[in-house]
């Protein structure tokens, strides 16, 4: 900005003004956990090179339910500090009033990503955000522990959880005391949601409520589902991952103490890294289902970029938000960072395969992912998950049996619901 | 009152002048220069404190959410209770005052308010004890004690969760070295653990504030008391009772209310150390739930007023039964 401005003012002070409130200063939020703040600033390097704007980055907690209620604040209040949000899969019917329509300025780019992400952030008409990459998880496996016991890749939660017992029984008799079968990511918060979503979907247990609006979590299958995974806390999984949150699921895993790991796609670099202790020995493989004949199930993730109405500079910020997501920084992305594109044609894309071989396999998981219900709960979402979340927790923690929690939700959720949602 | 006191000292009485009228002109002149010195400070805690508790207030009588805060509409009394009659004759009762969830974080919040302002009080009581006895480094230990009321809340809280981390916490690896435990305990995760975790963390951080206030209150007790008893051989226990305690009441009252009404807003530490469950969740944590994450900012703003209305409740009742007076005075 300066070289340009101080450019122009060598011709004449009016064109300098000009220029000046073309480069603009923009704010965007960050999120981003792990190395992930370093690459975003990779790619913003580019952009102020590209655009001649100064870009900061405001960091915020990794926690998407922390995150939420922040930015839900900041744009109630018309906060004009912050020009761009990262903002979660789930966010667009929330927060549509306070993002501006993307769809003219991405219309030559839409046609690119996966209709069905387009469509995720897409609310009453009005493209509220650009993707910047999907997520959907995976069971995380130590290659060489299974090796070591002769055991396949799991196909169902009950060998998961028998191979994970095994495994730790007798990997702790040699002497490795702190191991564990499995983690996820079971504290309460919005991650839980997608844990048990995973667990009651592929249980054949619904999806807690349907496209149609109607509620469905109350089932034996889901009660099953959610008793089975109850097993697994104190046994297979630390007693304390009912306050694991990814990243303490990954630090349990990355410090070698786990055989499993459901967890996001981002923890595939990481676990690569030269800090880590299980590099190159553990594979990725999708979920387990509960029978070899039911069909696995991932929470479909990802995020996206949105701009704030209440920006100043708002065809520069459109710039950057469309930058975020275009196909350059996607490749970059999925190459640095192991995350999956949006873009369909970067899946057979040769670079990417060649640094990140997982993601040509993550086609297939990804046409598997189940959507939370934020398109039918629309503004009620976050209760909804909320009221979901806390049962599934009293459940693990011993709070009430799987079946009465589910009647409850049932009960509380229509209420939510009230005359339709 | 001190100030009729110099008063009387200082006006001359002059002849043909009436004392009363002259005592009380000066009265009103500094009553008045008192009253300006007041305004800055009023207007500060108007703008900062009540007008925000009028807004709370009157949001909690609307619709309001936070996506349409300016288009509320006036909602009466429901957001605190409110009826609907079923065609079959039964009742529905809705609204705060009918929901289970906030009953739950009311008795939440009032466990740990009066669990850890009941230890902090005894401990804060010995600590004080201890300093208040003449020793070597005295003044270095008071200013090192007073260290973990320093750090930030969230710091602390964050801290606390390491150290508590079932995995690779050090609380847990110390318990284990010294054969206290068997298993490595989650101490956050688990429900019957959470609380204490809190409370261990808060009993951790608010004592020195509790010792510093009952320490200015053994410091005001004369020494020649103590001689005096000494002399005439009462045991050291039964002069702690019949002495110190009814004389440190007064700054012991105080420092529990100060501590009370800060537990019973408690939020940082529940939020940032356990996980957001039914076991801990406290009246802040949910008022703010409500507020933003689920964009019932109405019924939130009940649930902050209700918390007011019951803090100024307990407040009332505990100076009126506790016959407390902050001028440092007793009875």
């Amino acid at each position: 900005m300066h070289h340009s401005a101080l450019r122009a003012g060598l011709f004449a002070g009016a064109v300098f003004c000009a220029s000046a409130t073309m480069a603009a200063e923009l704010a965007i939020v960050s999120g981003d956990s792990g190395n992930g703040l370093a690459f975003l600033q990779s790619q913003l390097k580019e952009f102020e090179a590209k655009t001649g704007n100064t870009v900061k980055i405001v960091p915020m907690p990794p926690s998407t339910s922390d995150q939420f209620g922040q930015y839900r604040l900041w744009l109630a209040a018309g906060n004009a500090d912050i020009d761009v949000y990262m903002t979660d899969v789930i966010w667009a019917p929330q927060l549509s009033d306070q993002f501006l329509d993307l769809t003219d300025a991405a219309k030559d780019v839409v046609k690119d990503h996966f209709p069905s992400i387009i469509e995720s952030q897409t609310a009453n008409g009005k493209l509220v955000a650009i993707p910047a990459f999907t997520d959907a998880p995976a069971l995380f496996y130590r290659k060489d522990l299974l090796e070591k016991y002769g055991k396949p890749v799991p196909k169902t939660w009950d060998e998961m959880a028998a191979t994970a017992k095994e495994i730790q029984d007798k990997e702790r008799e040699a002497g490795a005391k702190d191991v564990w079968g499995l983690v996820f990511q079971g504290n309460a918060y919005e991650g839980l949601t997608c844990n048990a979503l995973e667990w009651v979907k592929s249980f054949g247990g619904g999806q807690i409520v349907e496209a149609n609006g109607d509620i469905s979590i109350n089932n034996e299958k889901a009660a099953k589902a959610l008793d089975t995974v109850k097993g697994w806390v104190g046994t297979i999984s630390p007693p304390g991952v009912l306050a694991y949150q990814e990243e303490e699921a990954r630090g349990v895993w990355q410090t070698g103490n786990a055989v499993f790991m459901r967890n996001w796609p981002y923890a595939y670099a990481l676990g690569n890294g030269d800090d880590s202790a299980v590099k190159g020995k553990f594979g990725v493989s999708t979920l387990p289902a509960a029978t070899a004949d039911d069909k696995p199930a991932a929470t479909l993730g990802g995020w996206n970029y949105a701009v704030s109405k209440y920006s100043k500079n708002p065809e520069e910020a459109i710039k950057l938000a469309l930058f975020l997501g275009s196909t350059e920084v996607q490749k970059n992305r999925a190459i640095n960072q192991t995350n999956l594109p949006t873009i369909v044609s970067l899946y057979d894309d040769a670079d990417v395969a060649k640094a990140a071989p997982i993601i040509p396999q993550w086609k297939d998981v990804f046409m598997n992912a189940v959507p939370r219900p934020s398109a039918p709960t629309k503004v009620k979402y976050n209760e909804v998950s909320s009221q979901f979340w806390s049962a599934v927790h009293d459940t693990l923690s011993g709070n009430g049996t799987a079946a009465e929690n589910l009647e409850v939700l049932e009960a509380k959720l229509t209420e939510l619901k009230g005359s339709g949602w | 009152m001190a100030p009729t006191q110099s008063t009387i000292q200082i006006v001359p009485t002059g002849p043909g002048r009436h004392p009363k009228r002259v005592k009380s002109e000066l009265m009103r002149q500094r009553l008045r220069a008192a009253g300006w010195f007041l305004v800055p400070m009023l207007v500060a805690l108007a703008i900062v404190a009540g007008w925000p508790l009028l807004r709370t207030i009157y949001f909690s009588f609307t619709n309001a959410s936070l996506t349409n805060l300016y288009g509320a509409e006036w909602a009466g009394f429901k957001n605190y209770l409110n009826w609907t009659v079923l065609k079959s004759g039964r009742v529905i009762w809705s609204g705060l005052l009918a929901d289970p969830v906030w009953w739950n974080a009311v008795w939440n919040t009032i466990r740990f308010a009066v669990l850890s302002v009941t230890l902090e009080t005894i401990l804060g009581t010995v600590v004080a004890l201890v300093l208040n006895a003449e020793f070597k480094g005295r003044g270095l230990v008071r200013a090192a004690i007073l260290i973990p009321w320093a750090i930030p809340t969230v710091v602390s809280a964050r801290m606390w969760s390491w150290m508590l981390n079932d995995q690779f916490g050090i609380i847990n690896d110390l318990f284990m070295m010294l054969g206290l435990i068997d298993h490595k305990i989650a101490w956050t995760a688990s429900g019957d653990t959470a609380m204490i975790a809190v409370l261990i963390v808060d009993v951790w951080k608010t004592t020195p504030f509790m010792a510093l206030l009952i320490l200015a209150g053994l410091q005001m007790i004369p020494r020649d008391i103590y001689e005096a008893a000494a002399i005439d051989g009462v045991h050291p226990i039964k002069t702690f009772w019949r002495v110190t305690l009814p004389l440190v009441r007064p700054a012991l009252m105080v420092a529990v209310i100060f501590r009370l009404l800060d537990a019973m807003r408690i939020f940082d530490l529940i939020y940032v150390l356990t996980p957001n469950s039914s076991q801990t969740k406290t009246i802040s944590v949910l008022a703010r739930e409500n507020l933003i994450d689920f964009d019932k900012f109405a019924y939130g703003s009940a649930q902050s007023t209700m918390l007011f209305l019951i803090i100024a409740l307990m407040t009332i009742l505990y100076i009126w039964l506790g016959k407390v007076r902050f001028d440092g005075g007793d009875r």
